[in-house]
């Protein structure tokens, strides 16, 4: 495409190895002033490296940068602010401990004398922007005291605060109720009619569909096209992005549940600051259903989970597996009691990734006798054990057992995790976020072994913040807000709107 | 080339290439200094493996430090860093000298006693650090250099009360000469000994003019039992995956507190029995007062980093250390070089196995130059997303 | 009341220089590095200090100059940990070991093969050197680098806290790829952090052999860097924070000497272990929760999360 001053970016044939991978490989990106423009891509198809190129946090191997017609190098992210660009990132880039303002001002600070702070004026200036555009923000309140899409907006502010004329949205959806999307969605519309230009990266149709006038495709580092939304459909961008036609929707048959095999009874959880974030909790999950909990992050899910696999105390309440009482007890006892759980954050909780796969397979069962008598580890039957689930749950790269946990790719680490939670032939499997990062291929695998283990007769407990992944999976789906169920539906008898209300604390069954 | 990159590539060069490093900038200290380093480094290596007296003082000196620096590796490779190492080895020599002086048993039940009783004491005290940290969250760095010290005025206190202060001396009792574990102690200066040694000597160097005991020995036992416990045992699996990383431990029901007490137990004992060897091995079989804190324990950190933290790793890494310690004080008889020289070799060493990096760093270059060569293209190296 | 003067003034002595050292520490740590090294730091400051006012007849260059060559040890750290993400931990043990050799070494070069200085000359006590000679209140005197000491950890607070490179240590220190989306250089906000607090480290160093004692010896620093990082973590990684907790153990020092002075019946060993004792159980009692920076000892590597 021609370079024009019509265009607030344009790059043209941009490619980025990292060692021997190619993350970029000649990508095109045209974006028109005062439009939002989307990058559609799976997650590790390239769209962020390519968006940490245009603000400066990597450079590229090939190609070329063209703002408003002008050809820029950018090397830093000062070169990036200066061109008046301003990144939202997917993990917000925010001080936890610093207030709104001092995370608004870092880095262009507002200063008297010899670089002494003048906060006074830079609240009035954080005031100014923030009464501008109609955000609801408290200059003063700490980071970790506010909400997720409070934050949000404090990331954008960052960005107006050193002028940005051109906003690079990160995902900027993932962690947002339907409600705090429209919002959002607004503040975008009315930024446009300000005279900025935005990019948004998602891999999420739907929202492309309402609120992008153009679309670049990124498949594996691969550039697919752009499309005008207006004349294409969901169906037609997913399949471009996949590179197959997709099923969007998942399969299954009606679930037969049995008995309650876990049961949460007004189950009150603190976090370590000793605030209440599950508060009287009840859920029941049978045998053979697969119940879903809807809710956005921070509302109690991360407690209620770590209270039942007794990784935190509980204040009150009783959680019963089966017929016994499993609160404050251990996480052993807990796994004892065949309940297996597939951990929100796999890197954090899941795997010890400096370890070898096979390791890492056998990390709560290392103690049985399958895997050496007494005190001593086999480490032969280790690895006969971990080929045998490589080849079963298709672990690339194929014979991995030896090598280091770390060196396979995200999708591969999470179906190692699943194949040793489901290994266990748990009762209870308990999947917290267990889609998180990956791929439509794995997510399909991930929802498929989840329906397999449902049918098995396992009781499933599906914890999301992918409102779509709780209602497409579940039989049953919960909807927690402030530490409480605030309402159950059965699968089909409830809609987005409805569901989003609920998450948000509005209304009630 | 090739072997060279290969060779780089292997985690026993970064040990090589420090040392290497280590050897270079001491030389650069001594030419500034006005000292000739190659004549410097002969009588180094003269003076530590020159006569089969120098090495077998060498492997005598090498026991307490092979066994806190397996100690430290144990630890580190668990997530913990035991800088109190130095306390655990004061309280096993503590412990070791009150048994031995109190208990007068036969030489078959008095050393395994004297022994384990040093061993328990560091095991005592390396528990105490683990509770700590398990139940309180106390940094284990903290509450151990606190230990170091208490342990030191222990010491003084213990050589100072009246039941153990040996009269006009700086000095405690001696324990029985049953507790000794030197080979051979009577023999060698009985008539019939001397008379044999005179005639072999090689034999006599090696033992009459050393206190060679069975104390390497069962370090290098005990650094072979670690290497196994760590990689080859349930126990060890366990304590390696709190290490790499303690959440993920938790989460699959391992209990961390008490893999960090049990670790810190282990290396405590291991300390201890430094100690208990070193009362039981050498002249003069006993505690004295401490001005300064020995550096068996600090120095165990240095081995145990040199030797990359693996426990097997840690017997040659004792070895050179102990060679440089001891030759550095014939440098300084003969040369009058500062024996300080070799602090500062030793603290290079460490510096540079700090840098992991830099062996891979140096064959990912030579690489790059000779695809270079081979390509006028430029290669990109960008690091890893 | 006699008694209460002596405990004050030897607290402020035995204090100052562990000020010093936790201050460094407070200023490293804050921006993201740890430093263990601390020890190694004041020990080469010790005798920098000797030298210097030795061979330049100042007290006063003696101190410039400590702090000069604490920030060059300090280099060495820096360079390990920031630009080649080294384990920080075994860096600042291999800055221990090689300080106290090099400083050692270069004690024998300097004055003929001595492992001590010569007796140099003093920075001067604040209210002179004769007030009030031969009474208690003689104990009030204190040296000038007590003063300093106070100066500077109002200095580093309201550096930290009240401009504009606080803010962008503390941000470096907490959450480095945020800082680095933002233009800061993590990297040289670090090499700032560490090279100023070497110089401290080599302050602390000199206020032990020109201030309280007028030599260079190879006991001069023992062990009070190590007990300097202890006040960082007791005093919450704070500046008043780490300046209290030096205070505490300067006093129960102070206390371990009166009560060995008097006629109680402890033995002096015992009463010796008395500083570390409560150190113990101080944490014990009040450490709670970790506050440490959030990316404290975590080397920053671009582009990881």
């Amino acid at each position: 495409m021609e370079v024009s001053s019509e265009y607030a970016v344009q790059m043209h044939g941009i490619a980025k190895r990292f060692g021997a991978f190619t993350a970029l490989d000649c990508v095109d990106l045209d974006v028109r002033k005062q439009s939002v423009h989307a990058i559609l891509g799976e997650n590790g198809a390239g769209k962020t490296t390519l968006m940490n190129i245009l603000y400066g946090l990597y450079q590229s191997d090939e190609g070329e940068i063209y703002l408003n017609g002008q050809k820029a190098s950018i090397t830093s992210p000062t070169e990036a602010i200066r061109h008046g660009i301003g990144m939202v990132h997917q993990h917000f880039m925010l001080i936890e401990n610093f207030t709104v303002t001092e995370n608004i001002i870092l880095g262009d600070e507002v200063c008297g004398a010899a670089g002494i702070l003048d906060m006074n004026r830079a609240r009035q200036k954080v005031m100014e922007l923030v009464e501008r555009y109609g955000f609801d923000v408290d200059p003063d309140a700490k980071i970790e005291d506010i909400s997720v899409g409070m934050q949000q907006r404090v990331e954008i502010l960052k960005a107006l605060f050193r002028g940005a004329e051109i906003l690079i949205l990160d995902e900027p959806t993932a962690v947002l109720t339907p409600q705090e999307i429209d919002k959002l969605l607004e503040i975008m519309q009315d930024l446009i009619a300000g005279g900025k230009t935005i990019i948004i990266i998602t891999h999420k149709l739907k929202e492309i569909m309402r609120s992008a006038d153009e679309c670049s495709i990124i498949r594996r580092g691969k550039y697919m096209g752009t499309v005008n939304v207006a004349e294409s459909s969901e169906g037609d961008l997913a399949a471009r992005m996949v590179g197959r036609n997709v099923n969007l929707k998942v399969d299954k048959t009606p679930a037969h549940p049995g008995d309650v095999v876990l049961s949460v009874k007004n189950l009150t959880v603190a976090d370590e600051r000793g605030i209440e974030q599950v508060r009287g909790l009840n859920l029941d999950v049978r045998s053979g259903e697969i119940v879903g909990i809807a809710g956005i992050d921070g509302n109690g899910q991360q407690e209620l989970v770590d209270a039942i696999t007794n990784l935190v105390r509980t204040k009150s309440g009783k959680i019963r597996v089966g017929s016994q009482e499993v609160q404050n007890t251990s996480p052993r006892n807990v796994l004892d009691h065949a309940v297996a759980t597939i951990p929100s954050d796999r890197h954090r909780w899941g795997l010890v990734l400096p370890m070898m796969v096979a390791e890492n397979t056998v990390l709560e069962r290392h103690n049985e006798d399958l895997f050496g008598k007494g005190i001593m580890l086999d480490y032969d039957k280790l690895h006969s054990y971990t080929s045998e689930l490589i080849k079963r749950y298709d672990i690339r790269p194929a014979g991995c057992e030896q090598e280091r946990m770390s060196g396979l790719s995200g999708g591969n680490q999470q179906k190692a995790i699943i194949a040793r939670e489901v290994s266990y032939v748990p009762d209870v499997l308990i999947a917290f976020q267990p889609t998180r990062g990956l791929d439509v291929g794995a997510i399909e695998f991930v929802h498929k072994t989840l329906i397999a283990e449902r049918d098995r007769g396992a009781a499933i407990l599906l914890v999301s913040y992918e409102l779509d992944e709780v209602m497409d999976v579940s039989d049953t789906i919960a909807v927690i807000y402030h530490g409480q169920i605030v309402g159950t539906f059965a699968q089909g008898t409830v809609d987005e709107e409805q569901l989003g209300l609920l998450m948000a604390g509005g209304g009630s069954q | 080339m090739n072997a060279i990159v290969k060779f780089l590539k292997r985690p026993i060069a970064s040990a090589l290439v420090a040392i290497l490093c280590g050897f270079a900038v001491a030389a650069v200290i001594l030419a500034v200094a006005g000292y000739n380093p190659f004549i410097t480094f002969g009588t180094l290596i003269h003076g530590s493996i020159g006569t089969p007296k120098y090495i077998t003082n060498v492997i005598i000196k090498a026991t307490p430090i092979l066994l806190t620096g397996v100690a430290v590796a144990f630890a580190f490779q668990t997530g913990l860093f035991n800088i109190g190492a130095e306390g655990q080895y004061i309280l096993g020599t503590i412990c070791a000298t009150i048994v031995g002086v109190t208990v007068d048993l036969p030489g078959p039940l008095e050393v395994p006693l004297v022994v384990l009783a040093g061993a328990l004491g560091g095991a005592l005290l390396g528990a105490f650090i683990g509770f700590l940290k398990a139940k309180f969250g106390i940094h284990e760095v903290i509450t151990s250099i606190m230990c170091n010290w208490i342990m030191m005025y222990l010491c003084n206190f213990v050589v100072g009360t009246d039941a153990f202060h040996k009269p006009n001396s700086n000095t405690a009792f001696p324990i029985h000469t049953s507790g000794y574990t030197m080979i051979l102690p009577e023999w060698k200066v009985s008539e019939e000994g001397i008379e044999y040694l005179i005639a072999h000597p090689l034999l006599r160097d090696v033992l009459l003019k050393t206190d060679l005991n069975l104390g390497f020995l069962v370090a290098v036992l005990v650094a072979v039992l670690v290497g196994i416990l760590l990689s080859r045992t349930k126990l060890g699996y366990e304590l390696r995956a709190v290490g790499l990383n303690k959440d993920a431990a938790r989460f699959s029901g391992i209990g961390v507190e008490k893999s960090i007490v049990t670790c810190m137990c282990i290396s405590g004992a291991i300390c201890g029995l430094a100690g208990a060897l070193n009362i039981t091995g050498i002249a003069p079989h006993t505690i004295s007062l401490l001005k300064v804190q020995e550096g068996y324990g600090f120095n165990g950190l240095s081995v145990a980093f040199i030797a990359g933290c693996s426990a097997i790793g840690c017997i040659p890494s004792s070895l050179l250390f102990s060679a440089l310690i001891y030759g550095g004080m014939t440098v300084q008889q003969v040369l009058g070089v500062p024996s300080e020289i070799i602090s500062i070799m030793i603290g290079t060493i460490v510096f540079f196995t700090a840098l992991p990096s830099i062996a891979p760093k140096i064959s990912a270059w030579i690489e790059r130059r000779r695809s270079e060569k081979e390509s006028s293209t430029p290669n990109s190296t960008a690091k890893e997303a | 009341m006699n008694n209460v003067i002596l405990l004050i003034g030897i607290t402020l002595m035995y204090s100052t220089p562990l000020v010093f050292g936790a201050l460094g520490g407070v200023v490293s740590e804050r921006s993201g590095v740890t430093n263990i090294g601390i020890e190694g730091m004041m020990v080469v400051g010790a005798l920098a200090a000797a030298a210097g006012s030795y061979f330049t007849g100042s007290p006063w260059m003696g101190f410039l100059i400590a702090g000069i060559c604490g920030a060059l040890v300090a280099l060495l750290h820096a360079v390990a940990s920031i630009s080649f993400a080294a384990d920080q931990t075994v860096s600042g043990v291999a800055i221990n070991l090689l300080a106290p050799g090099l400083a050692l070494f270069a004690c024998r070069s300097f004055f003929d093969g001595g492992a001590t200085s010569p007796i140099v000359t003093k920075l001067p006590k604040i209210f002179g050197d004769t007030w009030m000679q031969g009474t208690p209140w003689a104990n009030l005197n204190v040296n000038v680098t007590t003063v300093i000491a106070l100066v500077l950890t109002a200095v580093v607070w309201f550096v930290l806290y009240k401009t504009k490179w606080g803010l962008r240590v503390r941000a470096v220190g907490e959450h480095p790829a945020a800082a680095d989306t933002l233009g800061i250089s993590v990297s040289k906000t670090r090499y700032a952090c560490v090279l100023c607090s070497g110089m401290l480290a080599g302050f602390g160093g000199a206020s032990v052999t020109i201030a309280i004692i007028s030599q260079f010896t190879q006991t001069a620093i023992c062990g009070q860097g190590f007990i300097a990082l202890a006040a960082v973590i007791f005093g919450k990684w704070k500046p008043f924070g780490a300046y209290g907790a030096c205070m505490l153990f300067g006093a129960t020092q102070a206390l371990t000497i009166i009560l060995g002075g008097g006629s109680f019946p402890i033995p002096s060993t015992i009463l010796s272990m008395l500083p570390y004792v409560m150190t113990i159980i101080v944490l014990i009692l009040f450490v709670g929760k970790s506050v440490a920076p959030k990316a404290d000892g975590v080397p920053y590597i671009k582009g990881s999360r």
